[in-house]
């Protein structure tokens, strides 16, 4: 097609110029950025559009997930009876543990009845998995197999097998995308398990590495301390393992410490989640708790 | 250089939506910050080919796409894909005259005017991603770039 000048609109029936297409898309553009952003009126819009974009996921998805379930049909019998041991093992371990659990579990209800303030421990899990689609290899997020349809709820706690993986950040109709505790974004409310020193856990952007910016070069954290959910900020159920601290570094002079932890999910290989219904703990009962600890670290600045 | 071709609006429509796929086709780890933004070489590609049927909307129609799939923010792909159809459709006399390397070199600065646009936008919206390696895909886009135009030019001449 012979063009002359810059303009490669048809000679007959052109429409408005590329300039005034430009402007109106913009326009749009900027409109939905700020109605999806400032106002989240669009939920509803996101809803319909991953229903649309579904097949696309699940396709993108199907041939990992077929490999898998081939692997599983042809398993031999040698390698199933392997397994089959490795995890008679693992379960007898756990046994061991959760006994162990068990008496603890009804000492810490004793107590609790004591101290009449009864903040149950959670009851309902449902497991999901990861759909093997990149939302955004910079970001640490990942899309899980359920969605509002089996009942999830924006803001809710995922774990894996080993700790805290994240927190449900949107919920579609049959899918539902999750934020990771090492995306930079992110904060959890962890607490020192030996000592009960509260503060905050800021993902650093590397599936190894938590940061821990907010506590004071004197208090009492030591290589290899066990961080668990706190339970504040009514997301997490509390007494998950997070992270364990990796490194220590006190500077002469700086008030706070500089500390590395590493995750106890396994950020990169997890393939299955929980997810965790926990109802958290009512403002009566925050304001039971004895006000101690005034250590705790501020909010995010 | 881009000669007879049998494009049309079906062509578009699958290539389109094998690019959507190609953005969120998982990739080992250590692979997936250098994956380039096909979709958006697709869009320049079509329109020089055939800027007839693939103008401004179709831009923004891909980036609004990969908005729904990957986006913080609904929107913004669709303006960085919507600002890079339109400086393509400017200068797309010039651009489809250049020989290949150079043709490369514009789609270079095309792609970084786009990755530019998304970095101040995840500014705006408040979750910027300041890594460097969110350049790395201009670099990888720009190399795809011969190699993609050429077998997007055999596909597209050939006749079923």
């Amino acid at each position: 097609m012979p063009t002359l000048g810059s303009d490669s609109r048809p000679i007959i029936g052109r429409g408005p110029s590329l300039w005034a297409r430009l402007f109106a898309l913009g326009a749009l553009s900027v409109v939905i950025m700020t109605l999806d952003h400032r106002q989240g009126y669009l939920e509803m819009a996101r809803g319909w559009l991953s229903m649309l974009v579904y097949p696309m996921q699940s396709l993108v998805d199907l041939p990992f997930r077929s490999a898998a379930s081939l692997r599983n049909y042809f398993a031999d019998r040698e390698r199933l009876q392997r397994e089959n041991e490795q995890l008679r093992g693992e379960l007898r371990v756990a046994n061991l543990q959760s006994l162990r659990y068990a008496a603890l579990d009804q000492e810490n209800r004793q107590l609790r009845a004591i101290r009449a303030a009864s903040a149950d421990i959670q009851a309902r899990t449902a497991v999901a998995e990861i759909m093997r689609v990149d939302i955004d290899p910079r970001r640490h997020r990942v899309l899980l197999n359920k969605g509002g349809a089996d009942g999830l709820y924006k803001g809710q706690a995922v774990l894996d097998a080993h700790g805290v993986f994240g927190q449900v950040t949107r919920v579609n109709r049959y899918t539902s995308e999750a934020i990771l505790v090492t995306d930079a974004e992110m904060a959890t409310p962890v607490r020192v398990n030996r000592t009960g020193l509260r503060t905050l856990a800021i993902g650093s952007g590397n599936f190894e590495k938590l940061n821990l910016p907010y506590i004071l070069s004197d208090s009492d954290v030591n290589e290899g301390d066990l961080l668990v959910t706190s339970g504040l900020g009514g997301i997490f159920p509390p007494g998950y393992p997070v992270a364990v601290v990796a490194k220590v570094k006190r500077k002469q002079g700086e008030a706070f410490a500089v500390i590395d932890a590493k995750p106890a999910a396994r950020m990169d290989h997890a393939r299955e989640l929980l997810l965790v219904w926990f109802e958290p703990p009512s403002a009566d009962e925050i304001k039971a708790a004895p006000a101690a600890d005034s250590k705790t670290a501020g909010g995010r600045p | 250089m881009i000669a007879q071709s049998h494009a049309s609006g079906g062509r578009l429509l699958f290539s389109s939506l094998a690019g959507l796929l190609l953005a969120i086709a998982p990739l080992p780890a250590w692979l997936a910050p250098a994956r380039p933004d096909f979709l958006l070489l697709l869009v320049i590609y079509w329109s020089l080919s055939a800027p007839h049927i693939a103008g401004l909307l179709f831009a923004w129609l891909c980036g609004f796409g990969i908005d729904v799939l990957q986006g913080p923010v609904l929107g913004q792909h669709a303006l960085a894909f919507l600002v890079v159809g339109f400086l393509t459709h400017k200068r797309q006399l010039q651009l489809r005259i250049y020989p290949v390397a150079q043709q490369a070199a514009a789609v270079f600065v095309l792609l970084l005017v786009y990755q530019f646009i998304l970095f101040w936008l995840d500014g705006v919206v408040g979750s910027p991603v300041t890594s460097w390696l969110r350049w790395l895909p201009t670099l990888t886009g720009a190399l795809a770039w011969p190699l993609f135009s050429a077998s997007m030019d055999t596909w597209i001449r050939r006749r079923y």
